[in-house]
């Protein structure tokens, strides 16, 4: 039975919990079925989506590290007019807060498919990933450099009009200056961090672990670093935040809570513990119980 | 319908130096499992192996609602799950994957090293057809094989080992048996074993299955991390379009 008390929001969203799942470690939530009611869960948030279909890099994508792994997935995806006529009529419903992932290589692109989400009636935000590198840029992530990041925002901006998330990268030297041109240019809310630029290799074959030699790390090892950029950037931006990295707990929900996470994205854990949310939800209601919270909202914040 | 469960270890034996089978029991009854498919297990407290590890199945008992599967102590997480004991509890999601083909009229069965542990439930599925199947295992030496006995019961088999302890001496694809006819070869082991398999399959115009077992995080077609490169689709989860592919289907 659903909690009150759990129930929290991300400025227009409206959430049973503040729960949400990471893009691209919960696939388009129905490979989660057998596991978990996705109507439970406060939102999902789908895989990365780009305007053409991508092939991703080659084998091999993982490498486990000491608390965690680096991905090289790189954005296999069947693109955006699939994901309208494919996966979209099959998801529909499922939860009222479905959000699509949005990546891109050109503002070009990112405009064309957030443009096509916005007409899809029960999607009522995207999370637009500026992590991706700008082609047009010589590579360069729109993410890592205040300018691009507002540009690409300020585009999307205007061909998109419901809730619009921004998710940052935390390979940046400011992160605090980045969300707020982010802030500025338009965005709704931050969802914060990406992956961890970072890199694994096999002392024995004298090679990096994955083919593309660096990746993004993610899962517990990155949660001090992520608790640190929600809080830098949640004490200095007047739109909510959301907080990613290294869930595998209430508890460590109630961390992000507390350095000012609005609401929360589980994303590695879900590999290690496909009904990792439930658990959790049930585990936040119990926190609840035992710190005699009205609501879970109520830590906000308070660090 | 894939589940998540506690399964009690309700035996665990060594099978050789690196090898050991668990019985598996499950407290409700199982689905049915097909030949091929593996199980994804939990194994804790291994910081350095935070993800499941994806295990084929080698046997299920459907009367006493177990299954079993067979370990090679390989690295980190297979070293810690070695050391678990009768009656403890593992969390395993199960059963992933597609399976081998189960309609052939006379296939030979190819297993290298820990790889054939999977081999043994197929043999059983076309034994209980009323087809015997050929069963045909590598190994480096005689101390690495296992199970052979049990092995004999649903199959015809033959053994080649490199240093010609026991069987045939040479490789598989040396094995007289490869000679006789068969109207599919089904193989699991090290890829350049499948390869030469493959190949040899290839060459005597006979359809070849093999058993990837690629680096996976989730298991259920979530991550995209299992891929392997196909002629006809490109990228494919192995984990959900697998771990079982035509030979010829995969770029390799
Ligand atoms: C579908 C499937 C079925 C399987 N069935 C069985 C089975 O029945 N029995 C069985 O014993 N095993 C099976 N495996 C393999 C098993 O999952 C692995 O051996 C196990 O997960 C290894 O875990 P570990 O921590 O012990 O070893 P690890 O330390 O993780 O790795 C073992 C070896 O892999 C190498 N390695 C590590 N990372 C990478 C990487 N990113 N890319 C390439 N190589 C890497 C290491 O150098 C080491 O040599 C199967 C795998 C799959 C995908
Ligand atoms: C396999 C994998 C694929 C990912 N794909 C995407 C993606 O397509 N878009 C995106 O914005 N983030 C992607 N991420 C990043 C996650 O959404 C999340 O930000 C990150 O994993 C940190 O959270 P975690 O530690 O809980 O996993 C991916 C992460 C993983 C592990
Ligand atoms: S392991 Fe995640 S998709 Fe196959």
């Amino acid at each position: 039975m659903e909690d009150k008390r759990l129930n929290s929001t991300i400025g227009t969203l409206k959430l049973k919990n503040p729960l949400l799942t990471a893009s691209g470690t919960f696939g388009f939530g129905t490979e989660y079925e057998d596991f978990l009611d996705l109507n439970s869960l406060g939102g999902f948030i789908v895989k990365g989506t780009t305007g053409e279909k991508r092939e991703g890099n080659p084998y091999p994508r993982l490498a486990e590290t000491p608390s965690g792994m680096i991905n090289a997935v790189g954005l296999q995806n069947k693109g955006v007019e699939y994901f309208c006529k494919n996966i979209y009529p099959q998801i529909k419903g499922k939860n009222p807060n479905i959000i699509v992932n949005v990546s891109g290589s050109s503002i070009e692109e990112y405009c064309k498919v957030a443009s096509m989400i916005n007409d899809l009636e029960t999607i009522p935000a995207i999370e637009l990933n500026i992590s991706c590198p700008n082609v047009k840029k010589g590579g360069m992530g729109f993410g890592v450099n205040k300018d691009m990041a507002a540009e690409v925002v300020t585009e999307v901006r205007k061909v998109y009009k419901k809730h619009l998330i921004v998710k940052l990268t935390p390979n940046v030297t400011n992160i605090i200056e980045i969300a707020q041109a982010v802030e500025k240019a338009g965005a709704d809310s931050l969802s914060l961090i990406n992956t961890v630029l970072a890199m694994a290799v096999d002392a024995e074959k004298q090679k990096p672990l994955i083919s593309t030699i660096t990746g993004g790390l993610s899962g517990p090892a990155i949660k001090p670093i992520a608790l640190r950029c929600v809080w830098q950037v949640s004490h200095n931006v007047n739109i909510p935040v959301i907080g990613i990295g290294g869930i595998m707990n209430a508890r460590d929900v109630v961390e992000f809570m507390l350095v000012g996470a609005s609401a929360v994205e589980i994303g590695t854990a879900n590999f290690v513990n496909p009904s990792v949310c439930t658990q959790v939800i049930n585990d936040l209601s119990d926190y609840c119980d035992r710190h005699k919270l009205n609501n879970i909202t109520e830590l906000i914040g308070k660090i | 319908m894939k589940y998540q469960r506690e399964l009690v270890v309700l035996r665990k034996e060594n099978l050789n130096p690196a090898c050991f089978l668990l019985e598996l029991k499950s407290t409700d009854s199982l689905c049915e499992i097909l030949p091929g498919q593996f199980v994804n297990i939990l194994v804790k407290d291994v910081a350095e192996r935070l993800l499941r590890r994806p295990i084929s199945i080698h046997d299920v008992d459907y009367n006493a609602n177990t299954i079993s599967v067979v370990v090679q102590k390989i690295g980190l997480a297979t070293e810690k799950l070695s050391l678990i004991n009768e009656s403890d509890k593992l969390d395993v999601v199960f059963p992933l994957g597609n399976s081998f083909p189960t309609e052939e009229k006379r296939p030979l069965l190819v297993g290298g090293g820990v790889g054939t542990a999977p081999l043994y439930y197929l043999a059983k599925t076309y034994y209980n057809k009323g087809i015997k199947p050929a069963v045909l295992i590598g190994a480096r030496t005689k101390d690495q094989l296992f199970l052979i006995d049990k092995y004999k019961t649903v199959a015809d088999v033959f053994i080649s080992t490199e240093d010609g302890s026991v069987g045939e001496k040479g490789l598989v694809t040396a094995n007289s048996v490869m000679n006789e006819s068969f109207s599919a070869i089904l193989t699991c082991g090290p890829t350049p074993m499948m390869k030469a398999v493959a190949n040899m399959a290839q060459e005597r115009q006979i359809s070849c299955f093999v058993s990837l077992e690629n680096r996976m995080a989730c298991g259920i077609g979530a991550c995209l991390c299992c891929v392997t490169e196909t002629k006809s689709e490109g990228n494919v989860c192995v984990c959900t379009k697998g771990a079982v592919f035509r030979a010829n289907e995969i770029k390799w």
